[in-house]
């Protein structure tokens, strides 16, 4: 059973803070990840704050850098239950997970980040997690 | 809301997932809930048997660090005195 909007609603608010998109039906996430261009980063977020309370502001920091995927868009697992499950469908060789993080360029995915590499992470390991993918995949060189 | 942990009281690695290896055959990656009595409580859990498994506890390690936990069991409970080993499983890949 999802958690009480009002409670979920600051995780929201981070997230469209730092720039991200919220997907919050399969149409939203349909007409993204059904014919993506460049480059996309998926932040499936979590009301788990073992592992979110890390990855979203590991995420904001990241976004600092200068190099960064050219689109940012978010599904919240446990909340925007539809749109989450048709969101993993586009990188289901991974399992599922949140928080969780997939790379796209070019429709493919080049770097996935599980929750397991979040837990007990400080938000400048995450960052730097991500910002050696960006730097490496999201370059205007690539 | 960032750093804001829900579960006040918590066991050390509660939410992590874990691997944990025990002294027989049987090798779990989960998330820890809780351990108890009844010994340590995991969720969403990959099990790996080593006599039944084509797969080597080493590949299937590399596996799920890769790809992410395969969910055979919602819930597991590993008596507490079977096991061997528990750890994040992020430090069974250094």
């Amino acid at each position: 059973m999802p958690y009480d909007p009002r409670l979920v609603a600051p995780m929201r608010e981070e997230m469209v803070r730092m720039g991200a998109r919220e997907l919050k039906s399969v149409a939203e996430v349909d007409d993204l990840l059904g014919d993506p261009k460049g480059t996309l980063l998926v932040f499936v977020n979590s009301v788990c704050g073992c592992a979110a309370g890390n990855a979203r502001p590991g995420l904001a920091l990241a976004l600092r850098h200068a190099v960064r995927p050219q689109q940012i868009v978010t599904v919240f697992a446990g909340q925007d239950v539809e749109a989450t499950a048709r969101a993993r469908q586009y990188f289901s060789d991974y399992q599922p997970s949140s928080p969780s993080m997939a790379l796209f360029r070019e429709g493919e995915v080049v770097h996935f980040i599980h929750r397991h590499q979040i837990e007990g992470q400080a938000p400048q390991t995450v960052a730097a997690n991500l910002i050696g993918a960006f730097d490496k995949f999201c370059g205007a060189t690539v | 809301m960032s750093g804001h942990v829900f579960h006040p009281g918590h066991h050390a690695l509660h939410g992590v997932t874990v691997l944990l290896e025990t002294k027989g055959s049987e090798s779990y990656i989960g998330r820890l809930d809780t351990e108890d009595e009844a010994g340590v409580h995991l969720l969403d859990v990959a099990v790996h048997q080593a006599q039944d498994s084509g797969l080597s506890k080493a590949d299937f390690v590399r596996r799920t660090l890769k790809f992410g936990v395969r969910v055979d069991r919602k819930h597991a409970v590993v008596p507490s005195a079977e096991v061997a080993s528990l750890k994040p499983l992020g430090e069974a890949g250094s």
